[in-house]
């Protein structure tokens, strides 16, 4: 059987013995019901547009590798929004009611704080501010076409976490 | 009987002619996962499809590169599955896809035979999907024209004959006049997934900087000018997944950054 269809002759053998079981048996079988319609040349724009109406959009960002390009792309952003919000959040908050947000009772609450969640803390704070400033300085580089290709974003983007992961825990460790 | 003998004769392969029997090769199974989606039945969601081939019962391409592989799928096991494919060499570009998370061509990606994971195939990413793994590129094509890719002078060299350049003013086209225009760069690039209707992309850019670049065009300045607006060039962020994942090892990140830097030097 497998040399059959090696060769390709399975569909023409099965043909061959449908036809002599069907001349065989008194029923007839069905008609299969394939209906054609012709269509002018003119339609063809119009199927078109219709079809495109519905395509769908290949799947993307939950796809794609995470890669040393885009992920830290995306972590930039993320920690500049975050920064800034917090500079903007600080900022307001202290033009509301400046008795309640200035220097003093910033610090007054912080030294109440149990050691763990001030550590935390200060690793919360760091590493993205740390992040943003060396990526920026990356993104600057690239501005200035330096580094500029693939071995250069791969060698800037480790030299990147790593001064990040160092300062990160120089800056806890203050 | 004497037809399973003719046919016999005809699959004979070059093990069953000699006389000593020949090792059988271990069975190396391999999943391919594969999108799906027809037009046809245009309410069905895409789904993933898996194949299983015997890496070592195939034929000697089949084995190690992911177009074969979707061939000997297509010929063997499900005609209906549907991908672009022309020279098989990495020159059309015809068959650009994602193959496990990255873009590049079926043609030149090796099929991963140590892993023993499955290989996921889907089509170039957030585009519009005409079938399986084709995507509309209408769009695509659409930008590339809007540069006016060709040669623009309107002095031809008195004498009749061609443009001269130097050697150095050809130099600086090496590296984008490459492109075979595949479209893996721009459809991996998530400001072309989010802004594709107004940004150019990548793989377009590049070429609008080839003829930016090259010393035999004299509408350097139109050229520029019309990049020089928020969304045709500068939604491009430099998140290099362009160069990345080019399968022609073209650089068009570096490309962008020049024009960027010409505009910002003008």
């Amino acid at each position: 059987m497998m040399s059959i269809r090696a060769v390709g002759l399975g569909a023409p053998l099965r043909q061959a013995m449908l036809s002599r079981a069907l001349a065989r048996s008194p029923v007839v079988l069905a008609k299969r019901n394939v209906q054609t319609e012709s269509q002018p040349p003119s339609a063809a724009i119009d199927i078109l547009n219709k079809q495109r109406l519905r395509r769908p959009t290949s799947p993307h960002m939950t796809i794609y590798q995470w890669q040393m390009t885009w992920i830290p792309s995306i972590v930039h952003r993320m920690t500049g929004g975050a920064l800034s919000g917090l500079l903007y959040g600080f900022s307001l908050a202290y033009l509301v009611a400046p008795g309640t947000f200035d220097s003093a009772h910033i610090v007054e609450f912080v030294a109440g704080l149990p050691d763990v969640v001030k550590y935390a803390g200060k690793a919360l704070f760091a590493a993205p501010l740390l992040f943003h400033s060396f990526n920026g300085v990356r993104h600057l580089s690239w501005d200035m076409i330096k580094f500029m290709n693939v071995k250069g974003m791969y060698q800037t983007g480790y030299t990147v976490l790593a001064a990040t992961a160092i300062g990160t825990v120089g800056l806890v460790l203050m | 009987m004497s037809l399973s003998r003719l046919a016999r004769s005809f699959s004979s392969s070059a093990a069953r002619r000699l006389a000593t029997p020949v090792a059988q090769k271990p069975v190396l199974n391999k999943e391919f996962k594969i999108y799906r989606w027809n037009p046809d039945e245009p309410a069905t969601k895409p789904t993933l499809q898996s194949y299983t081939i015997d890496l070592n019962q195939t034929g000697p391409m089949a084995s190690i590169r992911i177009l074969d592989a979707l061939i000997k799928i297509k010929n063997e096991m499900d005609p209906t599955l549907t991908f672009r494919r022309s020279c098989r060499e990495g020159i059309c570009g015809s068959c650009a896809m994602n193959i496990d998370g990255q873009n590049t061509l079926a043609c030149l990606c090796r099929i991963d035979r140590e892993s023993g994971k499955d290989t996921k195939i889907y089509p170039l990413p957030h585009m519009y999907v005409v079938k399986d793994l084709v995507p509309d590129l209408t769009l695509f094509y659409k930008q590339y024209k809007s540069i006016k890719p060709y040669l623009q002078n309107p002095n031809p060299p008195a004498d009749g004959t061609e443009f001269l350049q130097s050697v150095e003013d050809r130099k600086k086209l090496d590296g984008m006049y490459e492109c075979i225009l595949c479209a893996c760069c721009s459809t991996s690039c998530p400001s072309y997934w989010w802004n594709q209707d107004e940004y150019l992309g990548p793989a377009t850019l590049m070429q609008a900087y080839r003829w930016i670049a090259d010393s035999r065009d004299t509408q350097t300045a139109e050229r520029k000018e019309v990049l020089q607006n928020e969304m045709s060039l500068y939604r491009c962020h430099t998140i290099f997944n362009c160069s990345r994942t080019c399968p022609k090892g073209l650089n068009p990140a570096l490309a962008i950054a020049k024009i960027k830097l010409e505009l910002a030097a003008e």
